[in-house]
C-alpha cells in the first residue's frame, strides 16, 4: 500500500506481513540507487506484522525506484542460490572422489 | 597511529579511496577498548566527493561473489559466503529460523495417559519433536480446512508397562505413522453404525501412496528422544496429529537447531615481531593464532597461522607490549555462515528453500507495486 502525496517523488509504503528481513534488505538495495536522496524504514508498533518504507527520490516516482530495488534485490538472491548450489555441488564432487581414492 | 597532515597524504589515482578510508570501509578495527568502523557504508554517493561510485551494480555484485563449503554433514553445513552486505546475510539467517516452513505435532489426542509426565507437558514434549517429512510435499492446514491427507500427520503412540515387569523408557521410536489417518472415531458417528466409523481425519487416500513415502515412512528424525518414563502398570495411549507452520509461529517449527555466521577475522602483525618476544605473543594467545617462523641464523620471527580460530578476545593487545604491532580486524563482507539442521532436511536445501522465500517476498513487492 502507498501513501503518498501530490508529489509523486517522495512516498511511504506500507507493507503487512513483513519485518526487518525484508525492510532491512530494501533499505540496503534503495540505499544503493544514487537516484534515491532518502530512505528508511520503521515498524510502527512491535506486536502489528508492518513495515513502513519512505523513500524520497531526486525526482522520479518513487514506486518506480523501489520495483527496481526489488528486481535488483531478485537479481542477487537468484544469483546467490546459483552460487551456492555450484559450490556445494562442487564440494560434493570433490568428497566423493576422495572417498574413492582412499578406498584404493 | 601517527598523526599526517593532510597535505602531506600520497597522491590518490582517480576513483580510488585512500587506503585508511579503504580500510575503514571494508574491515571493522576490534582495538583494544572498543570496536570502530562498524556501521556499513551503503548510500550510493557516499564518497562521490573523491570521484568513487558507491552504488549497488549487479555486474559488479555477480564479479565479487563467491561462496566456498568449508563442512558439509548431513545435519550441519559450514561455508563461507563473500562479497555480500550483512543486511541480505542477516535476511538468510532470519528466513531459516523463522519463515521455513516444517512439520511439528501440533494437537495430541489423549486416550489414556497414566504416566508421571502430566498431559500438557507430554504434548509440549511430543511438539517439539522434529518429524522426517518433506514439508514441502504438505500444504498449510488453516483453522476451517478438514485434516486431510495432504496437510495432517498422524502418529499413535501406545504403551504400556506391565505389572510385576521392569520401568520402561519411552522413546521416540514408539511413535508410529498411520498413514490412513487417525484411528479414533467421533463420538458423534457411533450411534449412528455405518461401515465405516468417522474419525478424526478424513483421509481419502492412504499417505503411503503418495509421492514416495512407500519407500521412505514418515517417522521422527531421530529414534532415541526420551519422551517419558512409565512405571508397572502405567500407559499412554495417544494420536499425535502434525500439521505443516513456521518458526515465528512456534519454535518447535523452526527447521534449524540454529543458523549463525560471524564476520572473518583478520589479524595483522604491523611491525615484525622477533625472537623472545615473538614467543611470548604466541603465549599470548589463547586459541594459537600465531605461530614462530624459522628465518635462519637462529632468528625467529611471530608470523600469523590461523586468523579463522580468532575469537577476538584482545588478549595479545590487552597488555601495552604488543599494541603497536598487532591489529584485529573484521572483514565486512565475508561470513562464516553455519546452519545446524534439525534433521527434517539437508542444511544445503534449507539454505537454497530461504533464498527463494525472499525472492517470493521481491517478486509479491513488485506485483503489488504493478
Amino acid at each position: 500500500m502507498e501513501h503518498g502525496s501530490a508529489d509523486e517523488s517522495a512516498s511511504t509504503f506500507s507493507f503487512t506481513d513483513e519485518d526487518h528481513t525484508l525492510a532491512n534488505t530494501l533499505r540496503f538495495s534503495l540505499n544503493q540507487d544514487p537516484r534515491v536522496a532518502f530512505c528508511g524504514y520503521s515498524i510502527p508498533h512491535p506486536s502489528e506484522a508492518r513495515v513502513n518504507i519512505r523513500v524520497q527520490t531526486t525526482g522520479v516516482p518513487a514506486n518506480e525506484v523501489l520495483k527496481d530495488s526489488c528486481q535488483d534485490l531478485l537479481m542477487i538472491c537468484q544469483h546467490s542460490r546459483h552460487t551456492f548450489s555450484l559450490a556445494v555441488q562442487d564440494f560434493k564432487n570433490e568428497q566423493a572422489l576422495k572417498a574413492m581414492n582412499v578406498e584404493e | 597511529m601517527e598523526k599526517v597532515s593532510v597535505w602531506d597524504l600520497p597522491d590518490v589515482p582517480e576513483g580510488q579511496l585512500p587506503s585508511h578510508i579503504q580500510l575503514q570501509r571494508t574491515r571493522v578495527h576490534c582495538n583494544p577498548d572498543a570496536p570502530t568502523h562498524t556501521e556499513n557504508v551503503q548510500y550510493s554517493g557516499a564518497y562521490s566527493s573523491v570521484g568513487v561510485d558507491n552504488s549497488l551494480q549487479l555486474e559488479q555484485f555477480r564479479k565479487n561473489f563467491r561462496v566456498e563449503v568449508i563442512r558439509l554433514g548431513k545435519e550441519d553445513m559450514e561455508f563461507d559466503m563473500i562479497g555480500v552486505d550483512p543486511s541480505l546475510a542477516n535476511a538468510f539467517r532470519r528466513i531459516l529460523i523463522a519463515e521455513l516452513p516444517t512439520m511439528a505435532i501440533e494437537k495430541v489426542l489423549i486416550a489414556n495417559n497414566t504416566s508421571v509426565v502430566q498431559d500438557e507437558v507430554l504434548s509440549h514434549r511430543l511438539g517439539l519433536i522434529p518429524i522426517n517429512a518433506d514439508p514441502r510435499l504438505f500444504d498449510y492446514k488453516s483453522e476451517n480446512d478438514d485434516p486431510k491427507e495432504n496437510n495432517t500427520i498422524v502418529f499413535k503412540l501406545h504403551v504400556r508397562c506391565e505389572r510385576g515387569g521392569p520401568r520402561l523408557t519411552v522413546k521416540s521410536d514408539q511413535l508410529k505413522w498411520l498413514p490412513n489417518g487417525s484411528e479414533f472415531s467421533l463420538e458423534t458417528s457411533a450411534a449412528k453404525s455405518t461401515a465405516k466409523p468417522k474419525t478424526y481425519t478424513t483421509f481419502h487416500t492412504s499417505q503411503e501412496t503418495l509421492h514416495d513415502f512407500s519407500k521412505k515412512p514418515i517417522a521422527p528424525c531421530h529414534p532415541d528422544i526420551i519422551l517419558s518414563k512409565l512405571g508397572p502398570g502405567q500407559e499412554i495411549e495417544l494420536e499425535a496429529h502434525a500439521v505443516k507452520g513456521m518458526g515465528k509461529t512456534h519454535a518447535k517449527w523452526s527447521p534449524v537447531a540454529t543458523a549463525w555466521y560471524r564476520m572473518l577475522p583478520e589479524v595483522v602483525l604491523l611491525q615484525q615481531v622477533e625472537d623472545e618476544r615473538a614467543e611470548k605473543l604466541v603465549k599470548t594467545c589463547p586459541v594459537n593464532v600465531f605461530d614462530i617462523e624459522d628465518v635462519g641464523k637462529g632468528k625467529k620471527r611471530a608470523i600469523v597461522a590461523r586468523p579463522r580460530g580468532c575469537t577476538l578476545c584482545r588478549e595479545c593487545i590487552r597488555e601495552d607490549e604488543f599494541k603497536q604491532d598487532v591489529a584485529l580486524r573484521r572483514v565486512k563482507d565475508h561470513f562464516i555462515f553455519t546452519i545446524e539442521s534439525t534433521g527434517a532436511l539437508p542444511p544445503e536445501v534449507l539454505f537454497t528453500e530461504a533464498v527463494k522465500i525472499l525472492e517470493d517476498k521481491c517478486e509479491r513487492v513488485i506485483t503489488e507495486l504493478s
